[in-house]
């Protein structure tokens, strides 16, 4: 079962429910051989995105090249992708072989190849001893492995997921997220993915793209956009992050940050303007004496999590949120305690309004 | 139905409570249970079981055999009405299933804007007892009806619609399609959008799709729906009747009763055959679907995705809908002619018009209308009182055998209108009624029981939905400031449930008013027929036809406003009910 491997290209893609816009101005390039993710909270149109790439919902304007061909007007059954369904959508009156089977007895496959075809299918998801079962005979896991299975067996040119994980619970997740990947990696296979869950789209994808209100926010690796989110809501969504809103003065070779309560910082990369610096919380250090470049301020509350202590910290106007490696012994901070923080700013990201 | 109070807590001796075995203290719903358990099992389960039980009984010696069986079987006439019913069944369901399928998919597929009149199609049959219609249908589909006439003349041929069983599976699939019609509808509702998606997914479409995967998924309603009408034709008698077709089962056990006598073994042969195939279908389509309950609809999914109609598909589903919408409304249509006709014979349309049927009618019906009024209204009452007592047993109390008191109840649904009415005669022919001097099975008030026990199981349905729209919390309050179980009751749970109290009662009515097949065997004189009696005797003269028609139009007005103020009081209270709870 392998495939040649094609790319995904999305050039300027408008979609609407009659009169409400959907999805604005979508322009992505995915690879061939790809693991993406489309990231995003409930409601931003991941779904829509992903479905119009399979030929469902209102048709949109634009370009959907799939292996360098535009699909936009195919309808879903000539386009060959695969998609898994959230639901996993078995069909509950054919037996998983039946199910498995379907794709390809649509494409008039000799029944002599059908069945091999099937097999190593089921194999490939580890499930060949189900084949008779039907499917409310099957666990959330075994359902999701044969719609995986269902999928991949008609040897689609693309691979597309909608939150596959989300029926599943939590300790499946993990080892099916693992799964999946180990599968495309094996099958080659350029492949989409939808999730609301950041760890998910982190551990699985090569690249992706953080969706919010119809509209791409920013593309890249998982650690990119983690390390240099490009506006607020990817700082935010992705991970916790410290905003501190104000601007950016010139003095000399030094640029510094003034946020609105006058607290300086001194930052390491180009900036202009007026904006906001975004603070992860691992890259603030509690001291107790203040230098040239401390912010002061005082703790209101502290959780520990084991490997790290969270404290929330009254400075620069906001309540920041600080996090303190623990190493056995170490008592840390109590609330209540006058602390300054040490910001590591090459790690600050400056993000003009 | 023996002891209310709750199963004991662990911890008392066995001696402690062998007296409250032995002597259950018998709380108020437990011994209205009681009394209607002995009601249904005197009126329901012992005629039936007598019917059975006379069948396999050898006439002279009273001794059990299988030969009154043999004798059927070994008879021509029976053997054809065996088939004949049983192929008139089956082509019901295939004409019904052709009317209702295109129906229900057009509506639950397409953004269709008649879904209204599709929606009302499903009723208008309905408020028509189908034995009224058949000789309406006879003037309009007859060898010379309006239809043939016009054919003939036209074209030079003309088409069979009636003679014989055509015309009965005609009339038959048009008065009982509606039940397809809705059992497949919601059954294609509830079909995810992602088992169609899935589909086209991996490379199918149209009516490929639609046979592989729509319709396997539909098909549990279908069956339950076509089921329905297997049974239904193969039960009735007033349309066979109507049309003159004797050849089949029904009509035969109710010849045979009535001309050849109360001790002719055949007619109770045929009931027990009849009841048989009621339970054996019921059966056969219970294993069909078991662990078929394939409603996939996600949560705030909505079912199959619809698209809007081509230009071309739109005349294509009007056409279709208004073709059907005038089929089934024939019936409707032929009979309001007939009624205001003055002669309506080899003519596509009456000669002349005259509201003179209305007077003959008048003048010559008052009986009739009296009595169905009385007896529909009695049984309606009755209905709605057991079906009120039996939900609250069944939903509000933990009284032992409570459940066996809903099957009691529902199980009147398989016994045929015929057999009850065989039942009865045999069984209560011997028991002369206290003051009034008469034999219980010719005793205008039997008319009435029959009534009540047919119409029990939709009456309870009605009122069982009520209290379960009840919350339990409003009784816990009341019971919470001091009112009494009793006081409860009365104050609270039966005011909040009149809604569908009501609603029960006047579909109870409406239906039981034009019932025809078990009240044509038990009414012993003219003075005692209800309505549809009477359309079946004045039906019974060329003459009679005008003011029969009249009569049916009548019956029509009854069951169509009944149906309609039914509806009317549901809607007022889930609005009322839904008000509220807005606070
Ligand atoms: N069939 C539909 N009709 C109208 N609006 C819809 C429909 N499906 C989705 N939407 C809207 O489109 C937006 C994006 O939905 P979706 O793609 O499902 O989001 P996500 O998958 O990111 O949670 C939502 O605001 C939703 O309300
Ligand atoms: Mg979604």
């Amino acid at each position: 079962m392998t495939t040649e491997m094609v790319g995904i290209e999305i050039e300027d893609l408008h979609l609407a429910f009659g009169k409400t816009k959907v999805l604005t101005g979508v322009n992505l390039t995915i690879e061939p051989g790809e693991f993406f993710a489309f990231l995003g909270p409930s409601g931003s149109g991941k779904s829509t995105l992903l479905r119009s790439i399979a030929g469902f919902g209102p048709q949109p304007e634009g370009h959907i090249r799939i292996g360098g061909k535009d699909v936009v007007d195919l309808p879903p059954w000539k386009r060959n992708v695969g998609m898994v369904f959230q639901s996993y959508a078995l069909w509950p009156h054919l037996s998983v072989r039946e199910n498995v089977a379907f794709g390809l007895k649509e494409r008039k496959m000799p029944s002599s190849e059908i069945g091999p075809r099937v097999a190593a299918a089921l194999d490939l998801v580890g499930l060949k001893h189900l084949a008779e079962r039907m499917p409310n005979q099957l666990s959330g896991g075994q359902q999701q492995r044969i719609a995986l299975a269902r999928t991949v067996v008609v040897e689609p040119k693309v691979l597309l997921l909608d939150e596959p994980l989300s029926n599943l619970d939590a300790s499946l997740r993990v080892q099916m997220r693992r799964e999946l990947l180990a599968l495309q990696r094996k099958l080659g296979l350029t492949t989409i993915f939808v999730t609301h869950d950041q760890e998910e789209a982190n551990t699985t994808s090569d690249r992706m793209a953080v969706l919010d209100g119809g509209v791409i926010q920013q593309i890249g690796t998982p650690q990119t956009l983690y390390d240099t989110p490009e506006n607020l809501f990817v700082a935010s969504f992705l991970g916790t992050a410290n905003i501190l809103e104000g601007k950016v003065e010139r003095d000399g070779g030094d640029i510094r940050f003034v946020a609105g309560t006058g607290d300086k910082l001194l930052l390491s990369s180009e900036a202009d303007g007026t904006g906001a610096i975004v603070l992860r919380p691992q890259n603030i250090a509690i001291t107790d004496r203040p230098d040239g470049d401390t912010l002061s301020g005082r703790i209101l509350h502290r959780e520990f999590l084991g490997s790290q202590i969270r404290y929330i910290v009254q400075a620069a106007g906001t309540e920041m949120v600080v996090d303190q490696g623990h190493k056995a012994g170490e008592a840390g901070y109590l609330p209540e305690t006058d602390v300054h923080l040490k910001v590591n700013t090459q790690s600050a990201v400056w993000i003009p309004q | 139905m023996t002891s209310s109070s709750r199963p004991a807590a662990g911890g008392r001796s066995l001696a402690d409570r062998l007296p409250d075995a032995l002597f259950p203290k018998l709380s108020g719903p437990a011994i209205v249970g009681l009394f209607i358990a002995i009601f249904l099992g005197g009126f329901l389960i012992f005629p039936v079981l007598q019917v059975i039980y006379v069948a396999f009984q050898d006439p002279g010696s009273g001794a059990l055999t299988l030969r009154n069986f043999g004798d059927f079987f070994a008879t021509s006439l029976f053997r054809e009405s065996f088939v004949n019913s049983f192929y008139v069944s089956a082509m019901s369901v295939v004409f019904a299933t052709l009317i209702a399928l295109p129906l229900a998919y057009i509506t639950t597929r397409f953004n269709f804007g008649g879904a209204m009149i599709v929606q009302s199609l499903g009723f208008i049959p309905l408020i028509m007892p189908p034995f009224v219609g058949a000789v309406a249908m006879q003037l309009i589909f007859g060898r010379n009806g309006t239809v043939n006439l016009l054919l003939r003349e036209h074209f030079g041929f003309t088409i069979p619609f009636m003679d014989g069983l055509n015309g009965v599976i005609l009339v038959q699939s048009i008065h009982y399609f509606p039940f397809i019609l809705i059992n497949l509808s919601t059954s294609l509702r509830n079909i995810d959008r992602s088992m169609e998606e899935a589909a086209q997914n991996l490379g199918s479409h149209g009516m490929r799709l639609f046979r592989k995967i729509v319709f396997p998924l539909a098909m549990p309603g279908y069956i339950a729906g076509a089921v329905l009408v297997f049974i239904k034709v193969f039960d009735d008698l007033g349309t066979p009747l109507l049309l003159n077709v004797n050849n089949m089962l029904a009509p035969q056990a109710y010849l045979r009763i009535t001309s050849v006598g109360i001790s002719d073994p055949m007619g109770y042969v045929i009931s027990v055959i009849l009841v048989a195939f009621s339970v054996l279908s019921l059966w056969a389509s219970f294993l069909v679907m078991r662990g078929k309950d394939y409603a996939t609809v996600q949560k705030g999914g909505g079912g199959l995705a619809r698209r809007d109609l081509k230009t071309r598909e739109k005349v294509l589903a009007y056409g279709a809908v208004a073709l059907i919408l005038l089929l089934v409304l024939s019936p409707h249509i032929g009979l309001l002619l007939l009624s205001l006709g003055t002669v309506w014979s080899y003519a596509p349309l009456p000669d002349g018009y005259t509201l003179q049927n209305y007077v003959t009618m008048w003048e010559n019906s008052q009986q009739y209308i009296a009595n169905t009024l009385l007896y529909a209204g009695l049984a309606a009452l009755g209905d709605v009182i057991i079906g009120t007592a039996i939900a609250y047993i069944v939903l509000r109390t933990g009284i032992w055998g409570r459940k066996g008191l809903d099957y009691l109840a529902t199980a009147a649904l398989a016994v045929p209108g015929v057999v009850l009415g065989i039942g009865y005669l045999r069984s209560f022919q011997g028991i002369d009624v206290p003051f009034v001097g008469e034999p219980l099975a010719s005793w205008w008030v039997i008319i009435a029981i029959a009534l009540m026990i047919r119409r029990l199981p939709y009456a309870l349905r009605a009122c069982m939905a009520a209290l379960q729209q009840v919350s339990h919390a409003l009784e816990e309050a009341a019971e919470n400031l001091g009112a009494s179980k009793t006081r409860t009751i009365r104050r609270i749970v039966i005011p909040l449930m009149m809604g569908g109290i009501l609603a029960g009662f006047v579909t109870s009515f409406a239906t039981a008013a034009v019932e025809l097949s078990a009240t044509i065997m038990l009414v012993s004189s003219d003075a005692d027929s209800p309505l549809a009696y009477g359309i079946y005797l004045f039906m019974q003269t060329p003459s009679g036809r005008g003011a029969g028609a009249a009569l049916g139009i009548v019956a029509v007005v009854i069951v169509g406003l009944g149906t309609l103020l039914s509806q009317i009081i549901v809607e007022r209270d889930k609005k009322l009910k839904t008000q509220s709870g807005d606070h």
